[in-house]
């Protein structure tokens, strides 16, 4: 147990020193989230109203949840690399624990998730946002992006043994995350939605997560009161959908790792 | 300048052994019945071409892929019950294993060293020492993806030596590497082989078995063709070649019939192209007067080392289908 935290320690230390040389992975998880809430705050937040609320203290609960669902790339792509240029069987042929490896990765990409929620919230702060709820709640908030963060970053790893390149992977995150993202209520209160779209909204799992953060952070949520039963039991159900997340996806990480490296 | 220890094993339990090895890949044997007995502190050469079985047994004997049938032991401790032990025990370099091109050289061997679970100190210590070894302290801080392929493959080498492992893997350590870097390499395995290593490696270079190796075993299509010493191998398929390009097809007979009294095995002719073993000490100026005796229309002559080809030829009567059209 001991050895196991201390080589992924020495993986999640590799991770970091990779952030040094390709600084662009650092932009990913600052100036990108920065410049999305900026965007949104000042491009669409003066031609969307959001019912019983100002624009901006509905915003910053979807932008956290769209950047932490993309913070499945991380994981995925520098994993997916790592497996095509074989330096994993260096790795596997050495005593450390072979788990440390994907443990390594998670812990220092959620090290970078935290990075990236900070650098939003202190934005959104900044712009205008407020958190009207109590120490307890705001606290909570927070934890559930994190849990969040945790089974977005198993995904990633998922993906990232699962794919056969790094391009597989990108294509892959583009045509699901980001329409999953878009088509909820993240950036405008799903009311405004027609009809057919409304339905695939309120069903998505991206809106009943960015509902249970604005929910815990007391933003508003502008729901219409016809609300699907999951957006209006937001909380409990984005709890057991992360739950759920994490259950399929470490025990399907953990077997496509062995089949992939075991040849 | 610093010296390379490795702990020797006890003489009694072989470095490597193995016993009816054998890895399918769906319905293709990539590898069958391997029976190796590699004492410690020797060296055995896996000679064969690309796909003939080398890196399916390294990967094997290094725990990175589990054997169909058979079994294996490594300095002692059996791969598939006890590969905690095995890894160890062992250092691996060449095709299959590499280093982090985004982390410098010495960020590298530190990084081994903390995953062979060396204290950091001892993990830093042992990076330095080997860098200065391999002629890499000028590049220690370096970023390993702006290495040259000689620079990459050293490295390589100095990670499979961090921990001092009594059991060293090199899959093709010097394949694409310049005579001079491969010579040095030569050395320093020649050194670790003094100092008590035992040590596998895969080539397609007869010439390089032969430098090295105690012992070679011959694969091709993941069965053995031959196995023996270097001196038996080569009595058996002779050592040097003399190479005869004629001008016109009907040349080709007769440049056979002149040769023969240099003859020292079957000849082989390829197009325009006969291939020829010939006794030690054969003079190219005597093979030329009995050419121009003969009246044949020479393009080129030339005398050279036997190959792996060379040794196919003589052990299966063909050359491996591969290899045929370069």
């Amino acid at each position: 147990m001991q050895t196991y935290v201390s080589d992924t320690l020495v993986f999640a230390r590799r991770s970091a020193a990779h952030v040094r040389q390709v600084p662009e992975k650092l932009i990913d998880v600052t100036l990108q989230p920065l410049m999305f809430v900026l965007l949104f705050a000042y491009v669409f937040g003066g031609a969307i109203a959001v019912p019983g609320g100002d624009y901006k203290e509905y915003l910053i609960a979807g932008i956290l949840v769209q950047s932490i669902a993309f913070g499945i790339m991380g994981p995925a792509t520098s994993i997916a690399t790592d497996l095509t240029e074989g330096i994993v069987d260096r790795f596997r042929s050495l005593p450390a624990s072979r788990s440390a490896y994907l443990s390594g990765h998670l812990l220092a990409e959620l090290a970078a998730m935290t990075l990236a929620i900070a650098v939003m919230a202190v934005t959104g702060l900044v712009i205008g946002w407020h958190i009207d709820a109590g120490l307890g709640s705001a606290a909570a908030g927070f934890a559930l992006l994190m849990l969040f963060a945790f089974a977005m970053l198993w995904v990633g790893t998922l993906l990232g043994v699962a794919a056969r390149s790094t391009d597989a992977v990108q294509g892959i995150l583009f045509m699901v995350v980001f329409p999953l993202t878009f088509l909820s209520n993240a950036f405008v209160p799903a009311g405004s939605l027609p009809a057919g779209l409304q339905t695939v909204a309120d069903w998505n799992p991206v809106s009943i997560m960015v509902a249970a953060v604005r929910t815990l952070f007391g933003n508003p949520t502008a729901l219409p009161a016809d609300a699907a039963w999951p957006l209006t039991h937001p909380v409990p159900c984005a709890l057991a959908g992360c739950a759920l997340i994490v259950a399929a996806a470490l025990p399907a990480t953990l077997w496509c790792f062995r089949m992939r490296t075991t040849g | 300048m610093y010296e390379i220890t490795v702990p020797s094993t006890t003489k009694s339990a072989p470095g490597v052994a193995t016993e009816g090895l054998g890895k399918r890949y769906d319905d293709i044997w990539a590898l069958r019945d391997l029976d190796l007995q590699v004492p410690a502190g020797s060296v055995l050469g896996l000679l064969g071409h690309n796909g003939a079985g080398k890196t399916t047994a390294i990967r094997i004997l290094t725990t990175l892929a589990l054997p169909t049938t058979g079994r294996a032991r490594v300095a002692g401790f059996d791969v598939v019950e006890q590969p905690g032990e095995v890894r160890a025990r062992l250092g691996l370099a060449g095709q299959s294993a590499t280093v982090d091109g985004l982390l410098g050289a010495r960020a590298n061997l530190e990084m081994v060293g903390r995953l062979y679970h060396l204290p950091a100190a001892e993990a830093r210590r042992r990076a330095d020492e080997l860098l200065e070894r391999l002629g890499l302290t000028d590049v220690a801080d370096r970023l390993v993806r702006t290495f040259s392929g000689g620079m990459r493959r050293r490295l390589d080498l100095a990670a499979s030596l961090v921990a001092q492992p009594p059991v060293l893997f090199l899959d093709e350590p010097t394949t694409g590497l310049d005579p001079q870097s491969r010579n040095e390499l030569w050395d320093l395995l020649r050194e670790l082989v003094a100092a008590g290593a035992t040590l596998v490696l895969t080539t397609q270079y007869l010439e390089e078995a032969d430098r090295l190796a105690d012992d070679i075993v011959v694969l091709e299509r993941g069965r053995v063709a031959a196995t023996g010493s270097p001196t038996e191998l080569k009595a058996r398929i002779g050592g040097e070649r003399l190479e005869v390009t004629v001008g016109a097809p009907k040349d080709v007979g007769v440049a056979v019939g002149a040769l023969e009294s240099f003859a020292d095995g079957p000849s082989d002719a390829d197009g325009l192209r006969v291939t020829i073993p010939v006794r030690a000490g054969t003079r190219l100026m005597e093979v030329a007067r009995a050419l121009d005796a003969a009246r044949v229309d020479v393009t080129d002559v030339h005398r050279r080392e036997a190959t792996l080809d060379d040794v196919f030829l003589t052990l299966t009567g063909v050359a491996p289908a591969s290899r045929k059209a370069a």
